[in-house]
């Protein structure tokens, strides 16, 4: 029985080398750990497709299949391989998971992490584990902005963004509002969206008043009461960060209400749920994507390609949180390629990589990426903002605005916070 | 100036939401004493149930106001199914544990469901939101409540009144009453008290899953909606007094209406009020407002 | 008719057991951490816990079941936490006795209210207090709000200068628990511990007997807070990040699942639940990432059915058989 066992294994083997082709296939291919939210509310909207985006990158990169500048094999001609982890359980068990993939597992290399939360608890393990970790969605400025890393990059822009250029997106379409209103969820995330939001709001225009501000629980689930609230308070604007189930059973419940017809309605991640077409976003609803990504994505050979792959492998449109997971691993693909030429043409260590992340611009599916803050570990992009309006069945965006990075993001040095109160000097 | 009757307004509604989804939880601690931290799950297995039949046959085009009466068969068969097989295939085997394990066995239960309806149905969410506007809505000046609303407040007043008058009026009510009111003696007297579980733990499934079902066209279905809904729910029954039916009405319309004008006029307090009042309600009457004093057995 | 002075002097020879017995199982631990380096975070993780659990086992003993353990876990946490952000406290003695009585005072203060209920009124109570904490935690940005926020290692003042490696921290972690074992033990062993049981039994007939069944409760509450606090400081040492979650009632439910996994028998046993759990965990994790609330609570039902004592049991079956056959 053994033999014919070790007959099959050696013709699989063969055939495998064969079909491994031109690839070095005496190098180790390099191991990184993804981590996204595979369960729980925070799957559909932003686990499932950035963990889509990374599995697109994998299988493109080991073919060798993106455009230029990205054309090599996997990172710098060595084939990568993938670990997913789920990122639910709390930040307890995800510096466990964090600890078991660098000891257990041997990852080379970490990207990943939705949640503020956790990667505020991740990045000391990082820095303990000598570990590069990329972050590729949580928002919190906390990050760079209270401490610094050497082994922590986040390729892509930070929060504060977001709700700065909702601030000027709103006042720009609608220079003569009075009041305004926000419906958030009442945790970190949505407090901190709030709280810059209005305070961008009240340095561009002093003298709006707040009419109603409802905090629900994340997860409540019901908000009649809260439209209710909202409605008979009669803003001239309505902010929200709600994201997922609860921003899904949000336009469920305002939708017989007319909630977001009489009053428009920013939402800062509401290009998660342009993708589904059983929920349906009233005219003159203004969305975010948390940058220049999904539809708002320049033109370009590489924004072509993505969305092409993407297309074809996952029978679907690509979402921000794709696009970001994309960049990043695209971002650490041009970090290794630089250290490594660097380093005369031989694979880079750690440091040979970090050295080379610092500052670095590269481009991505949305367009050019600058590592401006954080001493080179931070990036910054432009925040880009559309109303919707819906065509023949079929969801556009009128009066796209884009507001550069240095608008909408505060300098190096500076905390979000502060920045907003003081007037967000550029 | 609007703001008052939407405050009540809205206060009721959603009493009549609570009622609905904390009356099962209520019956079921009243006769088998079993404080059913499961009740959540079959109100999340309510609302798939209801979003599959309910998809299925918008997608097929038929006449869409058939779609209520799926609502009400998704909740009477799911919570039928399921609560027959946990309550034979798991609980039955622990009646003779003391409370606290009950408890934790009915949270073992409702881990084991939760990911088995993520197996079943997946992490991605679901919508049928066709039913929740189709039958127009009504306004109050410049505020607009869909009529669906009374679909929900029917359901809460006729499982209510139905619970009441079963209870009071009918033979197997009467019994269920000395059930309640002491286990033993019940035994002693030669009622099938092991049937009786049965059919309280089924109806109590049930009317959980219909909560789920006749609230799914008003959310987005998806895995974690029961976790919400077992703490509220807990609430109004603790508050109502636990195992009392007119205890769960006014447990339901005190925690509606708190919630309701915390929202419209103290937003900023939402969070926790639910606990404090729970927490203030025990002690001041720690068997609820409705539920009489037990004496205590030696 | 044996005389009182042997049964006495049978009572003190058994005592120093308790300490020798500590002793052996806490260098075990640190040999097992230091020897498996790659477990040594989960095991850390599982004594902090563990300590919380110890608590609920003092309660769970007396008859009472406890939902709210994670208000003291978290409050003992955040009280390390704000100390060294705030009062500039690195010193790890000071920060775990800070943590301990913190937990301690508000254990005894919520005490004297919750020790006049009983059953399913003093769980749902325990539920609400953690909550009203989980809901006070998370609208405070100063304290981090749902985030959190972050706690270095801490120094000793016996070691040199620098902050403590993680093996330090792990041995002290080992040291904290064999000494709580030592202390539950012994304390068990006094009329007040060997109360429990008897409360549970009949609580009408204990206070017949002339003992006080509240001031006995108040007393075991406060020692269990105590506990759970020192659980919580070591685990914002070992995890480095604390955040309102250990205040919401899942995490409670997770040390009730400890103490049902390990048992109620003896100090030992909830340590023994918690490393069990964590591993069952870890497994659970790695190969069902997608079904491990259904391992947990299959776990959970086979453990009640079969194993009602809790592994303990099995240990103390197994110890018993070993010295035996020795």
């Amino acid at each position: 029985m053994s033999y014919q066992i070790k007959i099959v294994s050696a013709a699989v083997a063969t055939a495998l080398l064969a079909l491994g082709g031109t690839a070095q296939a005496d190098e180790k291919p390099v191991k990184v750990g993804i981590v996204t939210f595979m369960s729980g509310a925070a799957a559909g909207p932003f686990g499932v497709p950035a963990r889509h985006g990374a599995e697109v990158l994998l299988e493109e990169l080991n073919a060798g299949k993106v455009p230029a500048p990205y054309d090599s094999v996997g990172f710098g001609g060595t084939p990568l391989e993938f670990v997913y982890i789920d990122e639910s359980g709390g930040t307890s068990q995800q510096v466990t998971e964090f600890r078991n993939m660098v000891d257990r597992a041997g990852v080379d290399m970490v990207i990943g992490y939705t949640s503020s939360g956790n990667c505020l608890a991740i990045a000391p393990v990082a820095e303990e584990l000598k570990t590069l970790t990329m972050f590729y969605d949580c928002g919190t400025p906390r990050i760079f902005e209270d401490d610094e890393h050497h082994y922590v990059f986040r390729p892509v822009a930070h929060g504060t963004m977001d709700n700065v250029g909702a601030a000027m997106y709103a006042v720009d379409q609608k220079p003569d509002m009075k009041t305004y209103a926000g419906i958030n969820q009442n945790y970190a995330w949505g407090q901190d969206s709030w709280r810059d939001f209005e305070g961008a709001l009240k340095q561009l225009k002093p003298d709006v008043k707040l009419t109603t501000s409802q905090m629900p629980k994340l997860g409540a689930g019901q908000y009649n009461a809260e439209i209710s609230a909202i409605m008979a308070s009669n803003p001239d604007i309505l902010h929200s960060s709600f994201y997922g189930g609860d921003l899904e059973g949000l336009i469920v419940q305002a939708q017989p209400r007319g909630m977001m017809e009489h009053v428009p309605t920013i939402l800062t991640t509401g290009e998660t749920i342009t993708h589904d077409n059983k929920i349906k976003i009233p005219d003159g609803t203004i969305i975010g994507a948390r940058g220049p990504h999904g539809v708002f994505a320049p033109d370009s050979e590489l924004n072509t390609w993505f969305r092409n792959a993407y297309q074809d492998q996952i029978k679907g449109d690509p979402w921000y949180p794709s696009y970001k997971m994309a960049q990043t691993i695209l971002g650490t693909k041009a970090a290794y390629e630089k250290a490594k030429a660097d380093n005369g043409g031989q694979a880079p260590n750690t440091e040979q990589i970090i050295a080379a992340f610092e500052g670095l611009t590269f481009v991505a599916p949305s367009g050019e990426v600058k590592m401006a803050l954080g001493n080179g570990h931070q990036a910054v992009q432009e925040v880009v903002y559309g109303t919707a309006r819906n065509v023949d069945g079929k969801l556009t965006f009128e009066n796209v605005k884009r507001y550069p990075s240095e608008v909408v993001t505060p300098p190096e040095g500076v905390k979000s916070e502060d920045w907003i109160k003081n007037g967000m000097k550029h | 100036m609007l703001m008052l009757p939407a405050a009540i307004i809205d206060g009721i509604m959603y009493a009549a939401w609570l009622f609905l989804v904390a009356v099962g939880l209520t019956l079921i601690y009243g006769v088998m004493k079993i404080l059913n931290l499961a009740h959540g799950a079959f109100y999340t297995l309510g609302a798939y149930v209801a979003a599959t039949f309910v998809g299925f046959w918008l997608a097929g085009d038929y006449n869409p106001y058939y779609s209520y009466l799926l609502l009400l068969l998704a909740g009477v068969i799911g919570g039928l199914v399921l609560g027959v097989l946990v309550e034979r295939g798991i609980l039955r085997r622990f009646y003779k544990e003391d409370q606290v394990v009950l408890l934790l066995v009915t949270y073992a239960i409702f881990l084991i469901l939760e990911d088995v309806v993520k197996m079943i149905w997946g992490v991605e969410p679901y919508v049928i939101s066709q039913p929740y506007g189709l039958l127009g809505s009504f306004n109050i000046g410049l505020l607009y409540y869909p009529n669906y609303n009374f679909v929900i407040l029917g359901a809460a007043i006729l499982s209510g009144v139905g619970l009441a008058l079963f209870l009071k009026l009918t033979r197997p009510g009467k019994l269920l009453r000395v059930v309640i009111h002491d286990r033993e003696i019940s035994m002693a007297l030669g009622i099938n008290v092991q049937r009786y579980f049965l059919v309280t733990f089924v109806a109590g499934s049930i009317l959980a899953a219909l909560g789920g079902a006749l609230t799914a066209p008003t959310i987005s279905v998806a895995p974690e909606i029961g976790v919400e809904v077992i703490v509220l729910a807990f609430a109004v029954i603790v508050i109502g007094g636990l195992g009392s039916l007119p205890g769960a009405a006014l447990g339901a319309l005190i925690v509606g209406l708190v919630r309701s004008f915390a929202v419209h006029y103290f937003p900023e307090v939402e969070l926790f009020s639910i606990y404090a009042v729970m927490a203030v309600v025990l002690i001041v009457r720690p068997m609820g407002l409705f539920a009489a004093a037990e004496p205590r057995k030696i | 008719m044996k005389s009182s002075s042997t049964m006495h002097a049978r009572q003190r020879a058994r005592r120093p057991q308790h300490a020798l017995i500590a002793l052996v199982v806490t260098l075990i631990l640190i040999a097992l951490g230091i020897g498996l380096s790659t477990w040594q975070f989960v095991v850390v993780v599982a004594l902090s816990k563990g300590l919380a659990a110890l608590g609920l086992v003092l309660l769970l003993r007396c008859g009472l079941v406890s939902f709210g353990q994670g208000l003291y876990y978290c409050a003992g946490a955040y009280a390390v936490g704000m100390a060294m952000s705030h009062l500039g406290i690195r010193d790890l003695v000071p920060l775990l006795l800070l943590a301990t009585v913190s937990a301690a005072v508000i254990a005894a203060l919520l005490g004297v209210l919750l020790s006049r209920y009983r059953d399913i009124f003093f769980a749902i109570l325990t539920l609400a207090f953690t909550m009203i904490l989980y809901g006070l935690l998370i609208r405070n940005p100063v304290l981090g709000g749902s985030d959190g926020f972050n706690v270095q290692s801490p120094t000793f003042f016996l070691l040199a200068d620098g902050a403590l490696s993680r093996r330090t921290m792990f041995i002290i972690t080992a040291v904290v628990v064999g000494v709580s074992i030592w202390a539950v033990q012994r304390f068990l062993a006094t009329p007040m511990g060997r109360l429990g049981p008897a409360m549970k039994d009949n609580e009408i007939r204990v206070e017949y007997l002339g003992a006080s069944a509240r001031r006995n409760i108040f007393w075991n509450y406060t020692l269990a807070g105590a506990l759970a606090g020192l659980g919580g400081g070591l685990t914002s040492f070992s995890i480095g990040h604390i955040d309102p979650d250990l205040a919401f009632w899942t995490t409670s439910g997770e040390f009730l699942f400890i103490a049902i996994l390990g048992g109620t028998r003896n100090a030992y046993a909830p340590f023994l639940g918690a490393i069990a759990l964590e591993l069952i965990r870890s497994l659970a994790f790695q190969y069902v990432p997608n079904s491990w609330q259904i391992v947990i609570g299959v776990s959970m039902l086979v453990i009640i059915i079969f194993l009602p004592g809790g592994l303990i049991s099995i240990a103390r079956l197994w110890l018993r058989s070993a010295a035996r056959g020795a």
